[in-house]
């Protein structure tokens, strides 16, 4: 059955769900037992943000606390990928993919290529993402974009609860590395979520909003501000057709395409840096392969190339909100 | 004041359980336009669907209120009818009259009572909704692939004249998706069971396409239980069967495979929306679907073809009964109809596709709402 259950409850039922179903499901990272003040059983927070709470009860030692060692554990995760478990480890922020980044992308995304397809590496790395929290320049960032670029990776923003429990659903149960990117920033979003366990694949953009003047792509956080802009721009009589990709690696092309066929305008929104984000590779695949249909400049709408301010008025500034994203539609739009 | 007896509001009808208002698309017709009940009105948009809305009585469109683009509640005023002779300010001041005094129901945070419950029928959880509180039962029981809210443009009409609960079959909608051999047989005794746990003793049942072989099996099995039957585009009564359209059905994974079979069950294409296709993929998405869905259909079918035939136990069967079925089907065709015993009455809708229930709403709502009338 279907009932309203937050973002970080989804991804608490999936990784229960698949615990329960395969044993070989394990959880381990930073403080996803005890966390802070914890003490163990009695008091365990379940990670800093309590997204993994109530599931050391139920499956013991297979909910792992680790050192402060990302290098250690990412690599001891993909290392049990590659001998039969499916490890859910968690980097507790995407900000410190530096200190164990030749695990993930010159071992583990390199395997099942470097072995001639006889190994596979089903890990599930799942890392918190975006600004909006006041936590400064080095627990902001959105650099899913690098790990676009990997090939090998598998990239996953879900952007509500039922996005969320669907797509980690069916990572776990994918055999090769997925970076599982969550935005802290929609942890406590409702929404409506089947109690039982399903999947959502790879590849395949949501529609979130139908409409035929200018396509907007985005991702992550920014979906609910485009369906906030595309609200109030239906009023000035301007539709706009909003597509979430879901994932960057894979990224379906055709919807994207296929949607600029219909509007010949398309507006990109994307919280990652705007040098070779998504943005940037998205508005380069529509002009290279949807050229024909296009009848204004695709618009990027983004935050500065700069590190993310600590200043809560320049943080502000600095995340695309509803209403940058209705300017540039506007200036699409009208542009003949 | 006498003139007010003759002018009729259109107000947003409620399309399903979960419906709160709707999306006005647009006006179909113009003022002055004579309407007789199921002629197109407007086009209305849902959560759910979009559709065009029929009238529901005769009379003269006088007044336009709604317009192209306002979302407004259930049974907010969308127009006004009445005769030529009805004067401009007779009809303003009962549009001003009907403003002043309605209002909108309450949409109240989850609080209003659940709209589906769940009943646990021989270890198998289903999930059921009641509309209706006074008259004899009815029962509808989705197709293949279907649940519940199939039937989201008749309950409400049936509801005013009866009990109308519906159900989704086991491997359906949200019901468990433990389906056992799949079979015919074993879906009539799950809608058995079904009545036995919500206190039903017999029913009128309608019953679509699959759910429409269950109906007949149910007939079959417990005459006494079964008060009519009204069978739309029944399955078990031929041999062809669009076995193409079951097995892409079942192997569709992406809104890309799955638009254009949606689109085969429909004389409409347009019909098929994206909130349709999208509620399909959820469904389908969930674990055991696909398993569910693969021995009800392998019970059923084999290759283009029938396995079992219910015709002589549609013959034997003591209640009315009725077939409606839409002349473009490409489901099941409508040639099936033909050759029946004479007590059956055969009602055969143009411009209506497989979905007949959903694309000539209000015709087969009349057709519904006589039998059980008529066989109370």
């Amino acid at each position: 059955m279907a009932r309203k259950i937050l973002f970080q409850q989804a991804i608490n039922e999936a990784l229960d769900q698949e615990m329960a179903r395969d044993s070989s499901v394990i959880v381990m990272g930073e403080d996803v037992v005890g966390g802070t003040g914890g003490n163990g059983e009695m008091d365990a927070w379940g990670g800093v943000l309590g997204v993994t709470k109530g599931l050391y009860g139920k499956y013991g030692d297979r909910i792992m606390d680790t050192p402060i060692s990302e290098s250690a554990f990412v690599g001891a995760a993909i290392g049990a990928a590659t001998c039969g478990l499916r490890p859910v480890c968690e980097l507790m922020f995407i900000d410190f993919l530096g200190v164990c980044f030749d695990q993930i992308y010159n071992q583990a995304a390199k395997f099942r290529y470097m072995f001639g397809g006889k190994a596979k590496t089903p890990v599930v790395i799942r890392t918190m993402i975006g600004a909006g929290f006041r936590a400064a320049a080095q627990h902001s960032q959105c650099l899913y974009p690098i790990f676009t670029h990997i090939p090998g990776l598998k990239v996953v923003i879900p952007s509500s609860p039922y996005e969320a429990k669907g797509l980690l659903i069916q990572a776990i149960r994918d055999d090769d590395p997925v970076i599982f990117c969550e935005h802290k920033a929609l942890y406590a979003m409702e929404g409506e979520v089947p109690d039982e366990s399903y999947t959502i694949p790879f590849g395949e953009a949501n529609i979130v909003r139908e409409g035929s003047d200018v396509t907007i792509v985005a991702l992550a956080r920014m979906v609910g501000f485009a369906q906030k802009a595309a609200a109030t721009l239906a009023k000035e009589g301007i539709s706009c057709e909003i597509i979430d990709p879901r994932t960057t690696s894979p990224l379906d092309e055709d919807t994207i395409l296929e949607s600029v066929e219909n509007t010949g305008r398309l507006v990109i929104v994307d919280e990652a840096s705007p040098r070779c984000g998504m943005a940037a590779d998205i508005a380069a695949m529509v002009a290279q392969k949807g050229f024909a249909s296009l009848q204004a400049p695709i618009a990027m709408v983004t935050p500065p190339h700069t590190p993310v301010p600590f200043s809560g008025v320049l943080e502000d500034l600095y995340i695309p909100g509803p209403a940058r994203i209705e300017a540039a539609v506007r200036n699409v739009a009208e542009y003949a | 004041m006498m003139a007010q007896e003759k002018i009729v509001p259109i107000t947003m009808p409620k399309w399903g359980l979960s419906m709160t208002e709707g999306k006005v698309v647009g006006w179909l017709i113009d003022e002055g336009r004579e309407l007789k009940p199921g002629d197109p009105v407007m086009d209305i948009e849902t959560e759910k669907i979009a559709n065009t809305f029929e009238a529901l009585d005769a009379g003269t469109l006088r007044r336009k209120i709604a317009t192209a683009d306002d979302v407004l509640p259930i049974g907010a005023l969308l127009g006004v009818m009445a005769p030529a002779g009805v004067s401009d300010a007779d009809v303003d001041a009962f549009v001003t009259e009907f403003q002043a005094s309605y209002v909108p129901p309450a949409v109240e945070e989850g609080d209003t009572g659940p709209i589906y419950h769940w009943v646990e029928v021989a270890g198998t959880r289903l999930r059921h909704a009641r509309a209706g509180d006074a008259g004899p039962a009815v029962v509808l029981i989705h197709g293949f692939g279907g649940d519940c809210d199939n039937w989201l443009f008749n309950q409400d009409a049936l509801a005013a004249h009866a009990q109308v609960h519906t159900l989704d079959l086991p491997g359906h909608g949200q019901s468990a998706k433990a389906v056992g051999d799949g079979s015919v047989a074993t879906l009539a005794r799950a809608v058995l069971g079904f009545m036995d746990a919500v206190g039903i003793a017999s029913a009128h049942l309608v019953g679509h396409s699959l759910g429409g072989a269950i109906a007949i099996q149910c007939a079959a099995m417990a005459p006494e239980r079964v008060k009519s039957l009204s069978l739309i585009a029944p399955a078990g009564l031929g041999v062809d069967i669009n076995g193409d359209y079951l097995r892409g059905f079942i192997s569709a994974e992406s809104r890309r495979d799955l638009k254009p079979l949606l689109q085969q069950l429909v004389a409409n294409p347009d019909l098929v929306n994206r909130q349709m296709i999208d509620d399909m993929l959820k469904f389908k998405r969930l674990d055991g679907v696909t398993d569910a869905l693969t021995t009800v259909a392998s019970a059923m079918v084999d290759g283009n073809a029938q396995k079992a035939t219910l015709r002589d136990a549609l013959g034997n069967v003591g209640c009315p009964v009725q077939i409606i079925w839409g002349v473009a089907d490409r489901i099941i065709p409508i040639a099936q109809a033909d050759g029946l015993p004479p007590s059956v009455e055969v009602h055969k809708i143009d411009g209506a596709g497989h979905l007949p229930h959903l694309e000539a709403a209000s015709v087969v709502n009349a057709l519904l709402v006589a039998m059980v009338e008529r066989a109370r």
